[in-house]
């Protein structure tokens, strides 16, 4: 909690979100994943720092931005461990776990290029069918993916 | 968000119908087989959309049809049809529900009937997505199974050759989850049963043995002895594949102790792991087998299109 306080304040983020505990492997697919090369906002990103829950985590600071939970919760998917603060006036006001839900639509492709979802103008389509890790599985072909090794659209 | 259309009468995987329905495609089979001329799908169009060619499939889903009464349109080649102009599966599709009452199709690519599915209201019959699903072969199977045996309950089932690759032995497997069964898994290292497949038994309480010799106590202990086919090209080392090659094959001297009601399946065509002369011994089943494809396909027909034959 302390560490989490100390690096929170040097960002000095007045307003935002803080995604903490992404693990290193997969933060710039997390930054992907929230859509953040596209904003304006002020965005500190960090990488490699110690963690002694997960290792070496990295972390992301969107300043003046609330994403939705829809949006948020992408993050599960690949970072299941990942922890979403909100800030107002320097004070956490929320600090929430992702939840990865069960029907994942339209932000993964699907690893099997025989797949009709690769070959026709469509959304893909996953169900969740392990957690820990997380293993999805294909709605149309019933491929399954390890999430941190899914690939983005 | 995708419109998701009520379909609930198609059939896509095997894994879709619960045993209930599995129980009632297999009594209309056997309906079907005592009544062959019954003429229930009078006034009704099927279209059989083969994107891939398979006329053994494709012949057995037009008889089912054309004896129940109904007919047919269609494609047997996806060369022929617009999809070549780079038309989309789901356009063909609608284009083709303004025409029919039922959709069976076949395609190369894997997920394109559940995908079907969701573009129309018509209801849809998978008759094989690539190496995805194909329900009626297992229905048939459950069939043939149910006639030699006389019950689907308690029996034990060996699986022989690819067991990695064989999408009708993963299916039959599946389906076969209600009925306590006891499985032999008789494989080489390269094309053993998936370990997805052994957690689904572990998961459902279905006994299984797991084995590389075809030996006479695997042989003997069996009900039903499914045969696949091995194919060459599924071996990364050729070398591999000339030593199994021939011990996955059966011949008759091999049957001379089993069970006298133990039956040889096979979803054909065979190549060599079923020797011609066990074509002549009582116990094998395989082309009785496909003539069940017939009555398993108008089983499925005509829940599909929601008639119920015996009334
Ligand atoms: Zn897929």
């Amino acid at each position: 909690m302390t560490t989490d306080k100390k690096e929170l304040a040097v960002a000095a983020l007045r307003n935002g979100t803080v995604i903490d505990r992404i693990p290193s492997p997969v933060l710039f697919k997390a930054v992907e994943l929230l859509g953040i090369a596209g904003m304006d906002s002020n965005v500190t990103i960090g990488n490699n720092l110690d963690s002694k829950k997960i290792g070496k985590k990295g972390i992301i600071k969107v300043a003046d931005v609330e994403f939705p939970e829809t949006v948020l919760n992408r993050i599960a998917l690949i970072a299941p461990s990942a922890v979403v603060n909100t800030i107002h006036d320097f004070n956490v006001t929320a600090k929430r776990p992702v939840v990865l839900p069960d029907c994942i639509v339209g932000i993964v492709r699907c690893g099997n290029p025989k797949c009709i979802s690769n070959n026709e103008p469509m959304a893909t389509k996953f169900h969740v069918v392990g957690r820990n890790p997380v293993v999805i599985r294909c709605h149309y072909c019933n491929h399954t993916i390890e999430g941190a090794k899914a690939q983005i659209l | 968000m995708p419109i998701i259309v009520m379909n609930k009468n198609s059939l896509v995987s095997i894994s879709d119908i619960s045993r209930d329905e599995m129980l009632d495609l297999l009594r209309r089979a056997r309906y079907f087989e005592e009544n062959p001329d019954s003429k229930i799908l009078d006034g009704k169009i099927v279209a059989t959309l083969f994107f891939e060619p398979s006329t053994r499939t494709r012949l057995s889903f037009e008889t089912a049809v054309n004896r129940l009464g109904g007919r047919v349109i269609g494609f047997s080649d996806a060369a022929t049809t617009s999809s070549s102009k780079g038309e989309t599966l789901k356009d063909t599709i609608k284009m083709v529900s303004n025409y029919v009452d039922l959709i069976v199709m076949r395609h190369y690519l894997e997920g394109a009937a559940r995908y079907a599915t969701e573009v129309t209201s018509v209801p849809v019959i998978n008759a094989g997505d690539g190496a995805n699903q194909h329900p009626s072969q297992t229905m048939l199977d459950l069939y043939s199974i149910l006639k030699t045996q006389g019950t689907l309950e308690n029996l034990t089932i060996t699986m022989v050759g690819d067991l990695k690759y064989g999408r009708t032995v993963h299916s039959l497997l599946m389906a076969m989850q209600y009925f306590n069964p006891t499985f032999n898994f008789v494989a080489c290292p390269e094309l053993r049963m998936p370990q997805e497949y052994k957690d689904f038994c572990d998961e459902h309480g279905i006994k299984y043995n797991e084995t590389t010799e075809f030996s006479p106590e695997v042989i003997n202990s069996s009900d039903i002895i499914y045969m696949t086919r091995v194919q060459r090209e599924r071996f990364s080392d050729i070398m591999e594949y000339e030593r199994v090659k021939d011990r996955y094959t059966l011949h008759n001297d091999m049957l001379a102790d089993s069970k006298p009601t133990l039956r040889i399946l096979h979803p054909l065509p065979r190549v060599n792991e079923i020797d011609r002369d066990v074509d002549d011994n009582p116990k094998a089943y395989y082309f009785e087998q496909a003539r069940n494809g017939l009555f398993a396909r108008q089983a499925i027909i005509t829940r599909a299109l929601g008639i119920d034959p015996e009334k």
